[in-house]
């Protein structure tokens, strides 16, 4: 562990690689990104500087690309082209700097662990190779079930949790990192009134720390009630900024009708002339 | 693109297709067993028995040693196959081995003249093996094909070049290629010391290194994305597991068969699996039963000389599975077939209690233990009358209930307890429905119906604080609301 605080502080120093348009005070940059699933265009030319401190959510429609953005920018999805830093740096060195919920389906429920051993795989990468986990990050495994109100079920077998309890273990693992920037993929859906609380909760005491939370959303109605700033996304950026400017019934009709619907024709055109 | 195909369904087709191939092979070599006359093969006495059984002689040692270091090896490599959705792949990479058998038996012949060399032929089979996984992984990546699709065609195009190579094999000059067949089959028989060393320090380095990435491979077989984003090489651990099986796989060809070595792969963790939610314990478990298993078989056919010890491996870990599908503690069918009763038994109780309080409450609003006749309790519920007698038996027997003459009955001081408790949670959640969820009055008791045997002490108390706040000393049991 202390080699590795010794490595990041050491690529800190040898910081200018990107040059001045990737500014170090950014948690998260994204420039000029574009993603295609088997040649089918999902975003085109993204351009994003995430403010940090802030509780952020992309909304767009169903396909307009918000999971592969976050996605691509760490790296799960391949890029067709575009730039991604972390503090100015490319996000390969600051790994530690980032925790990430996929989507609850993303992983079989009926595995064979307990809600302890899943949060305690936020611990693993500051465990290191081959050692178990040791009692130290077990009492911040414990910690991080908690915060998220579920310590009473930290030997509960996953598959025994609620959906939304699950969601909620998915929390705890991405807290037990430590990291400075939460990237979470639809955590609110399908979860009940308590989990949803809870998770809200969570957000305020992340920004209160300085921490900057990316969050997919699909709910309308709460967009401005949980968040500072909002992306607006279908395929490209739409509108970007604090969501008392941005959240206009103009930019919403601009992301989810509308003129818009050549670019996914576009894309679809592009898509079946390839594979007929 | 997430990989699925491997249902449990396949999982147990595939289970069985291998009971069936180990079983015709006892059958057919049997007549080969019966016919080897006297002289080691007609049943062995007591005293063969026990010098095999404590492993007196070197070679049995050995040869047993080798053996169960397998089970065991395979059980640990498998149990992190079965989690990974991908044990078919165990078999395509069996099936692959056949032509680098086959390519590196030729080549020997022609460069040293011995091609009988066992670690040649390992490493020719772990090479086309691994060949074959790649070949696999690629087309279920790469095209839009599904993952049982490339297994179907690598198995079966790998396996036929096998087929072509070994009769060429046949032909090479001065080479016996015969022994080639024995890798389909599996022969311990065949087995030379050095080989069952070979195989000991192999499946015994194989256990370790799955043991000690534990913690790596449990990551990866999760949540490979999230171990990717963590900056852990999922891909090199990945191929790493794969890696792991081929050597499993490679090195049970001899003892077990090309055919075969997939159930070591597959039974013993399968079998764990209904025991146990716990990934240590499940691998553990896997490790035992594929240790014992391939101890046992490779014991047998040192006894009786002409049965495949393979086969047997393969039925000694059916015989561990059927017992685990059955009397499994965490899922096998009689656990769940006793919740499911237990279950019925519980609300079968709640219904007849709830309904005699019901009954009692409207004959006579002051004494809910007054006498109920039974035809009364029948109304409540679409009861049969001897289902409803069989109910209040057993009620009775658990002193809930009292039969007050043959056609009726009263609660006990106990049966009122619980009857006050049940009734009690159902005009709550009905009250919750009405007043919460506007759900008409009339339509709330069939929903509160399913939700009472269920609501659990937690729920009890939001019902309790959202519907019973302010009303000043609220009776315990609340009126019907309907």
């Amino acid at each position: 562990m202390v080699l590795a605080e010794d490595k990041l502080s050491n690529a800190r120093r040898h910081r200018p690689e990107y040059g001045s348009d990737h500014p170090p005070e950014v948690p998260l940059s994204i420039h000029d990104m574009t993603v295609a699933y088997h040649r089918r265009p999902v975003l085109w030319d993204v351009d994003l500087d995430f403010p940090e401190g802030q509780l952020v959510s992309i909304v767009g429609p169903n396909g307009a690309g918000k999971s592969t953005l976050l996605k691509a920018a760490i790296g799960l999805v391949p890029m067709a082209s575009g730039r991604v830093t972390v503090y100015g740096r490319p996000f390969a060195k600051q790994r530690r700097l980032v925790g990430y919920v996929p989507q609850r389906e993303s992983v079989d429920w009926d595995f064979p662990v307990s809600a302890l051993d899943v949060v305690l795989m936020g611990r693993y990468r500051r465990v290191g190779w081959f050692l178990p986990p040791g009692r130290v990050h077990r009492d911040a495994a414990l910690e991080a079930l908690n915060k998220v109100g579920m310590k009473d079920y930290a030997s509960r077998q996953i598959s025994q949790l609620s959906g939304g309890q699950q969601q909620r273990v998915f929390l705890a693992r991405a807290l037990a990192q430590e990291s400075k920037i939460y990237l979470m993929d639809e955590p609110f859906a399908g979860v009940d009134a308590a989990t949803e609380k809870a998770i809200v909760a969570l957000l305020h005491e992340l920004r209160e720390k300085g921490c900057t939370v990316v969050v997919v959303h699909h709910d309308l109605q709460t967009v401005k009630q949980y968040f500072d700033h909002v992306v607006l996304l279908n395929m490209r950026v739409v509108a970007t900024g604090p969501t008392e400017a941005v959240f206009t019934e103009e930019n919403l009709k601009k992301t989810y009708g509308g003129r818009l619907t050549l670019l996914s024709e576009a894309a679809h055109a592009i898509a079946t002339d390839k594979h007929p | 693109m997430p990989s699925r195909p491997t249902s449990t369904l396949s999982i147990s087709g595939l289970i069985m297709t291998r009971l069936c191939a180990a079983f015709l092979f006892i059958v057919l070599l049997f007549p080969a067993f019966a016919a080897a006359g006297p002289g080691g093969t007609a049943l062995p006495n007591v005293e063969e028995l026990w010098r095999v059984l404590t492993l007196r002689d070197y070679n049995t040692r050995v040869v047993v040693a080798g053996t169960t270091f397998l089970g065991i090896a395979s059980g640990l490599v498998g149990s992190f196959l079965l989690l990974r959705k991908r044990s078919l792949l165990s078999d395509a990479i069996s099936h692959a081995t056949l032509p680098g058998i086959c390519i590196a038996f030729i080549a020997l012949q022609i460069i040293t003249g011995n091609g009988k060399s066992l670690p040649g032929l390992l490493a020719g089979a772990a090479l086309t093996g691994t060949l074959g996984m790649a070949t696999v992984l690629a087309i279920s990546r790469y095209s839009r094909l599904k993952d049982d699709a490339a297994l179907g065609i690598v198995l079966s195009v790998f396996f036929g070049a096998g087929v072509c190579l070994m009769t060429i094999a046949g032909r090479v000059e001065g080479g016996n290629a015969a022994g080639l067949q024995s890798f389909i089959y599996g022969k311990t028989a065949s087995m030379l010391l050095w080989d069952a060393q070979l195989i000991t320090i192999t499946a015994f380095c194989a256990a370790v290194v799955s043991v000690v990435l534990f913690k790596e491979f449990t990551i990866v077989c999760f949540d490979t994305d999230f171990a990717n984003v963590q900056g852990w090489p999922a891909g090199i651990l990945d191929f790493l597991m794969m890696s792991l099986v081929v050597v499993v796989t490679v090195i049970g060809l001899q003892a077990v068969g090309l055919i075969l070595v997939v159930a070591m792969l597959i039974i013993p963790p399968a079998a764990a699996r209904f025991w146990t939610y716990n990934l240590r314990i499940m691998l553990i478990l896997a490790a035992a039963i594929g240790g014992i298993s391939g101890f046992i078989g490779s014991a047998l056919s040192a006894l009786m000389g002409s049965l495949p010890a393979g086969a047997i491996i393969v039925l000694v870990t059916a015989a561990f599975f059927g017992l685990s599908m059955i009397f499994g503690s965490s899922r096998g069918l009689v656990t769940q077939w006793l919740r499911h009763v237990r279950l019925t038994h519980r609300v079968g109780r709640q219904h007849v209690l709830r309904a005699i309080y019901e009954v009692a409450e409207e004959l006579n609003s002051d004494d809910p233990r007054s006498t109920v006749p039974i035809a009364e309790l029948a109304g409540k519920r679409s009861w049969s009358a001897r289902r409803l007698r069989a109910r209040l038996r057993r009620a009775a027997r658990e002193d809930l209930v009292q039969f007050e003459t043959e056609t009726s009955v009263s609660l006990t001081e106990r049966g009122l307890v619980h009857a006050r408790r049940v009734i009690r949670n159902h005009r709550l959640w009905e009250m919750y429905l009405i007043t919460h969820a506007d759900i008409a009055p009339s339509h709330v008791d069939r929903d509160a119906d399913m939700i009472e045997h269920v609501l659990d002490a937690p729920m009890i108390e939001k019902l309790e604080g959202l519907l019973l706040y302010g009303s000043e000393e609220p009776a315990y049991v609340p009126q019907s609301p309907h």
